[in-house]
């Protein structure tokens, strides 16, 4: 026992030093954790988990951090990072159900598998450099194959099309990589507190991996301080966006579950982390304000605003906060104990149906064609409900209102894409490339070295239902050694990335805020985009088995090959005849005379006279020594066989 | 010394003509020994052909599962009562609806997209037009691209297909199995509706599991204008949609232009059909795996849905056979023999196990026929036939309960079965990671469980043509001397070009042959309507009028030139089977089961044709039996006249006089469905009997 508080005495020590470090300086490192959840109309809960890790420019520390991750740090100083995102997501975003024009999904809805762009601040010709070895290191820190965005043919630079204006972006996908709690773990690792206290201990790994859309993301900024001998400061934002189906009992269809933070994740919130700035928890609740009433000054209304004839909320919220279409609850977890568990819960007593706003064009990608042919790849875009309201907000010089989409897409080297015969449809009328399209950008791939890369701004009348583009290509073909293990499953193209650049996403609180660093970026602007379906093209596979034939069948014609041609360049027609001439006055073997009296025989001719004299006797005492021969061959045989099978 | 002397001016005498004498290589000797035995090899290679093709049943093997990864059957069924009384209930609401509205089928189609999208599902609707299949002979080999868009589209008559996506909860939509209903919303019956009951049951299910990694579509074909249309209509939309604008989409109150739905590459796709009552006391299941031209699904499919029938579900699981060779006396003498020699076998060595009792024989057989035919005809035998045509693996389930349709309490078991065979089914899909690659494409069924591969069958066909190219060699080197001997002229006698005479005829006949073929597409652009009986005479007529300008304008073709000018008739037979070996090659390779049908028709009438008159003139019985023989062979040999008898032995009925419109309309399906046998008649099969013919009446 007193070995016991021996060994507690100095970690507690350590843990008040920690803490008065962490609050001490208002210059220190700031880390701060946030989880935002929200009801969705298709009866699901999203939960997006927010952490933010700020090391401010200075040279106290030296190489040391009080908070920050030491790995990120590094990772920034040794490559030069200027930004960077990583993201491990699983499943699809529904942009249908789940929104696609607020920040939250513009922001976090990613493409199946590992997404990875950096920008970098080094020289244009180091940027190659730099992203190989930051792909390696990042693939040590995650366990997760990332080093595979390493080879050229995998990874592009985007010059406009992704959002991001860089000569020095880089940008790669991996569609195929399996995302498992082996990833979440070292993303957990960065956290101060891991998942043993304060928000983040509500990831629990199977209600985590039970959702239908899992994104773990990182995505780290440097801050240039602007002073002489100043290092640069290191923003590290990392989110975990889960949507997750509340299990109901009741029956009926049209009604909301209800649902508590146990009951979503099987564990409660006791208390915030210590190291943490601010933790708190929001709940938002979109398309509620049309019919509340405005003003919130007393406590009634206020009271009212969580605890309705539609809904309760099971904590007292510590603010309210009115968003244009939706309001915002916000509680701080601080005030939870062992004793007092944070455990949020939301009751539904009335049916209430809501919709979430979209983005201008819901996008959908598919391959046209079948087979091991030629075949296309068609973006379609369609109108959806909320485009009525956007419209008319960008007219042109003319007066045209229009809509503005950027695509970018990616394709692997195999897929030959032809871009003249690039198509593009609105409304059901093939248009001109100079009627919509307004810049374009293509890099056509070169086989094994590169991928291709399309980036497209299109000009869109405001009143579009649909647009589609279509392009064509042709399957490569690969060298045996460069298939998959599991070749026969076709060949994935990256999702292409739509964005809307004149439409951004952003919640327009009506009053300031307090310092929350997750309300901060969803008050910013943020680019609409949407992220397409990966595709699955079949490419012709050779049967595997089929090296071993080829080598069969290849010795075989070098054998038969060179023995020809051997036979023709070693053989002298005038050495044979003087050759023959001289064997044919030698005496014939025994077999051979059997054979020639055997195929005389067959031809109906009569036999050749034995050229010998005393054939007779020759003949019978060879014969007698080639059944000899014979006899012991056929008991050898008659022996090895009676040995090996009687054992 | 004496010996030695005297070897040596053996030798001398030998090489007296300056070359020295060496030994042919033995390949050489062999072909040389073959060619110069050429009869009895020919008659000994066709009867091993005709033997290893009835042996053929003997030799089949007991299917497997070849991919590890689909598992059948090792995850238990997750189906509730719950969803089967969802699938009862839509089955009630169409028919009482039915009672209610007559002729109302966009409201039962209304019905069914409501209860998918009570399911979660993503429901659509998709117009279609039913008139597809049109002939155009330059769009032969084309893929189903060419579903061209008829400009002038009447509203009067089109159908709409019902779809429904579940999105698998983790998935990431790269995939997708499809399960096919057809089902005709206007006069379905009662027990098309169980096939909707079945697969709601199933749906049910399925928008409620979590091991989902691949999409899954219900497609509820408007089956009004038959079963391959709307599923090959749905297809085509779904992978070569056309982004312009379509007069069909105007049609009716319902827009479904926008909401075409898609979700990733089919990796798989089940088509299901309830009809009639089962004759047996289990519930029948059928499985139809023929597509055009021959082409099958993956076996490991068949297997998959077999082993979950038989072993999961209790369903008596059987594919198409000719019921008329189960009855047939010749084969089951054949049967017969073969069991003894099997018993006779067994008793020498306990370990050779290859003879079969008489009535397995019997039913291999029977199976091994239709599958052979179904093959041979190169129709798809149903839905399942669109999906194949875009590189989908498909099978359709025909399954016959033994219940009346208005049994309520059997109902409840059915579904549950159907849809634990179809949800089993599909789990195994969905585990594969790769698409089917593993098991057999080419293959011939005797039996649901049982198969003959490619190495197998392979040798019956090369048995056949195999001394086609011996035959050819003999006859020219006999045609070649005959010549020799009768032309005196030096320039004549140019040894190597010979054949080039009879090859002139061969590829006049095999142009004339290609321009026959081409015919019926301008006898069907002739205004006005006919009869396929007329179309069949004008045909007919053109044809034959053509063969007669080819006899006249090309000298020495027509059998009824006179002597001098015709090549000889061992050169002719020659040049024609060459091209007979060629062709039935090549056919072989796009659809083996019409090269081997071909084969045995096409090689004896080859080899036995010989001209008549001089086995006339000569009045030897042995000749004379040959003659007849070829004039026989010739006459079964003409396409009408095999058309004609092979009706007759598939049991449909001997054929009167409307035997020409018929024929005319079984032709019209072939090229209708882009049959490969429809070019393998016209270019290969006609050509060579006619050439026969020539060689019949060939006045030497």
């Amino acid at each position: 026992m007193a070995c016991l508080v021996r060994s507690w005495i100095p970690l507690l020590f350590l843990q008040s030093f920690l803490v008065a470090i962490a609050f001490g300086s208002n210059e220190g490192e700031e880390f701060s954790e946030e989880l935002l959840l929200k009801p969705l109309p298709d009866r699901k809960v999203l939960a997006h988990f927010h952490f933010e890790n700020r090391a401010p420019p200075s040279n106290s520390h030296g190489r040391n951090h009080h908070l920050f991750p030491k790995a990120i740090s590094q990772l920034v100083q040794k490559f030069r990072v200027k930004e960077m995102e990583l993201s491990f997501t699983q499943g699809r975003w529904n942009h249908e159900h789940w929104g696609g024009f607020d920040p939250l999904s513009s922001m976090n809805a990613k493409p199946v598998g590992v997404e990875l762009w950096a920008v970098f601040d080094v020289p244009q010709s180091q940027v190659d450099i730099s992203w190989k070895n930051l792909t390696h290191a990042l693939s040590g820190l995650f366990c997760a194959s990332i080093n595979f965005l390493e080879s050229s043919t995998s990874y592009a630079a985007p010059t406009w099309g992704f959002g991001t204006n860089s000569d020095k972006l880089r940008y790669g996908s991996l569609p195929r990589e399996a995302v498992c709690t082996e990833n979440l773990t070292p993303w957990l690792k960065l956290l101060p507190c891991r998942d043993k206290d304060g928000i983040s201990a509500l990831m629990n790994r199977p209600s985590v991996y039970r959702g239908f859309y899992h994104s773990q993301r990182l995505h780290l900024s440097t801050v240039e301080s602007g002073q002489e001998g100043l290092g640069s400061g290191i923003v590290l934002e990392q989110t975990l966006t889960v949507v997750i189906q509340p299990e109901t009992t009741s029956v009926e269809t049209n009604m909301q579950p209800s649902w508590s933070l146990s009951s979503l994740f099987g564990r409660k919130v006791v208390g915030s982390c210590v190291l943490a700035k601010s933790s708190n928890v929001y709940l938002q609740l979109e398309g509620r304000l049309g019919h509340e009433s405005k003003n919130v000054d007393t406590e009634i209304e206020a009271h009212k605003l969580w605890m309705n004839s539609d809904f309760d909320l099971s904590l007292k919220p510590d603010r309210v906060i009115r968003e244009s279409s939706s309001l915002l609850f916000i509680f701080d977890i601080d005030k939870s104990s062992d004793s007092e568990p944070f455990d949020l819960g939301l009751t539904w007593k009335l049916p209430s149906k809501w919709s979430c706003e979209q983005a201008p064009l819901h996008a959908s990608r598919f391959l046209m064609g079948s087979g091991n042919e030629r075949g296309a790849i068609a973006i379609l875009l369609k109108a959806t409900e909320s485009q009525e309201k956007l419209s008319g907000r960008n007219l042109t010089t003319d007066g045209r209102c229009t809509i503005k989409a950027n695509i970018f897409q990616i394709f692997p080297w195999y897929i030959k894409v032809y871009y003249h015969t690039l198509q593009i449809f609105v409304d059901q009328q093939q248009k001109t490339d100079s009627e919509v399209l307004k810049k374009i950008n293509v890099s056509p791939s070169t086989d094994k070295v590169s991928s291709g890369m399309l980036e497209m701004m299109l000009e869109l009348p405001c009143e579009v239902k649909s647009a589609a583009i279509s392009i064509e290509y042709d399957k490569g073909f690969l060298h045996i050694d460069e298939y998959p293990p599991d070749a026969n499953q076709g060949f994935d193209i990256p999702s292409a990335l739509i964005s809307f650049p004149s439409h951004h996403a952003s919640l327009d609180f009506q009053e300031e805020l307090s310092k929350s660093p997750l309300l901060s970026s969803f008050k910013e602007k943020s680019l609409v985009r949407s992220y397409t379906e990966v595709l699955l093209v079949p490419l012709t596979t050779p049967d595997f088995s089929m090296p071993y034939n080829v080598i069969t069948i290849t010795c075989t014609i070098f054998a038969l090959y060179f023995g020809s041609l051997l036979n023709v360049l070693r053989r002298r027609i005038g050495e044979e005849e003087r050759f023959l001439k001289s064997q044919a006055g030698k005496k014939r073997g025994g077999l051979k005379q059997l054979l020639s009296r055997l195929t005389a025989k067959i031809r109906g001719r009569p036999i050749e006279a034995p050229s010998s004299e005393s054939p007779a006797a020759e003949s019978s005492f060879l014969s007698s020594k080639l059944i000899f021969k014979i006899i012991l061959v056929a008991g050898a045989a008659a022996a090895w066989q009676y040995f090996s099978t009687d054992k | 010394m004496a010996t030695e002397k005297r070897n040596k001016e053996e030798e001398e005498v030998k090489t007296d003509d300056g070359s020295p004498k060496i030994k042919p290589r033995p390949i050489v000797q062999l072909g040389i020994f073959l060619v110069a035995h050429s009869p009895v090899f020919s008659v000994v290679f066709s009867a091993a052909g005709v033997l290893a093709l009835l042996i053929l049943p003997l030799l089949a093997k007991n299917t497997y599962i070849s991919e590890n990864a689909l598992m059948p059957g090792s995850a238990r069924s997750m189906l509730s009562n719950r969803d089967v009384s969802d699938g009862s209930k839509l089955v009630k609401d169409i028919k009482n609806y039915r009672l209610n509205h007559e002729g109302q089928g966009v409201e039962v189609q209304k019905l069914v997209g409501k209860y998918m999208s009570e399911m979660v599902a993503e429901v659509y609707y998709q117009k279609f037009h039913p008139e597809g299949n049109q002939f155009h002979p330059l769009h032969f080999f084309s893929g189903p691209d060419s579903y061209t868009l008829l400009d002038n589209v009447s509203c009067a008559s089109y159908g709409v297909n019902v779809a429904g996506i579940i999105r698998a909860p983790r998935g990431d939509g790269k995939e997708s199995i499809v399960l096919v209903t057809p089902y005709d919303f206007i006069n379905g019956g009662d027990y098309e509706a169980l096939s909707l009951g079945i697969t709601s049951t199933l749906f049910s299910l399925l928008a409620r599991v979590t091991w989902l990694s691949k999409d899954i579509i219900w497609l509820v074909a408007d089956s009004r204008y038959g079963d391959y249309r709307p599923v090959a209509a749905w297809l085509s939309e779904y992978h070569s949609p056309s982004f312009k604008v379509s007069d069909l989409l105007k049609c009716g109150e319902r827009n479904t232009a926008d909401n075409f739905r898609r979700a990733g590459t089919v990796a798989a796709a089940l088509v299901l059909k309830v009809d009639g009552r089962s004759e047996r006391f289990e519930d029948t299941l059928s499985i139809y795996a023929e597509a055009s031209n021959g082409q099958m699904p993956n076996l490991d499919l068949i297997n998959v849905v077999n082993y979950l029938a038989v072993h999961r579900q209790g369903f008596y699981v059987k594919v198409e056979k000719v019921v008329s060779l189960l009855s047939s006396s010749w084969l089951k003498i054949i049967g017969e023999i073969f069991e003894a020699v099997g018993k006779l076998a067994h008793t020498l060595n306990p370990d050779w196990n290859f003879g079969i009792p008489v009535a397995d024989y019997l039913e291999g057989s029977a199976t091994l026929a239709s599958s052979l035919y179904s093959q041979a005809l190169g129709i798809p035998t149903g839905p399942h036939g669109a999906f194949r045509d875009n590189q989908v693996d498909a099978i359709t389930l025909k399954v016959s309960p033994r219940f009346p349709p208005d049994s309520k309490t059997r109902q409840h078991d059915f579904f549950l079965r159907g849809a634990r065979l179809l949800e089993g089914t599909i789990r195994s899909v969905n585990n594969l990671l790769e698409k089917f690659h593993q098991s057999f494409f080419l293959y011939l069924l005797t039996s649901p469980s049982k198969f003959i591969s490619v190495g197998v069958y392979m040798i019956a066909f090369a048995l056949l043509v195999a001394p086609l190219p011996m035959v050819a060699a003999s006859l020219y080197i006999e045609g070649c001397k005959a010549l020799t001997k009768s032309t005196d002229n030096p320039t004549e006698n140019l040894k190597s070009w010979k054949w080039l005479d009879a090859a002139k005829q061969v590829f006049a006949l095999h142009l004339f042959g290609f321009i026959v073929t081409l015919l019926p597409y301008f006898i069907c652009q002739v205004p006005g309507q006919h009869s396929p009986s007329n179309r069949s005479i004008m045909w007919g007529t053109t044809s034959s009028s053509l063969l007669l300008i080819t006899f006249a304008a090309i000298p020495g073709c027509s059998p009824f030139t006179s002597r001098h000018h015709g090549t000889h008739w061992a050169v002719l037979k020659s040049v024609t089977i060459s091209a007979a070996f060629i062709g039935l090659c090549l056919m072989s390779i796009i659809n083996f089961a019409t090269a081997e049908i071909g084969a045995l028709l096409l090689v004896p009438t080859c080899l036995m044709a010989q001209p008549i008159k001089p086995a006339l003139r000569s009045r030897r019985i042995k000749s004379m039996l040959g003659a007849f023989c070829s004039m026989v062979l010739l006459t079964i040999g003409f396409p009408v006249m095999f058309f004609a008898i092979s009706k007759g032995l598939f049991g449909e009925g001997l054929v009167g006089l409307s035997l020409g419109g018929e024929f005319w309309t079984w032709l019209e399906s072939l090229w209708a469905w882009k049959s490969a046998t429809y070019l393998y008649i016209g270019m290969v099969h006609l050509p060579c009997w006619l050439l026969c013919l020539c060689i019949l009446f060939h006045p030497s």
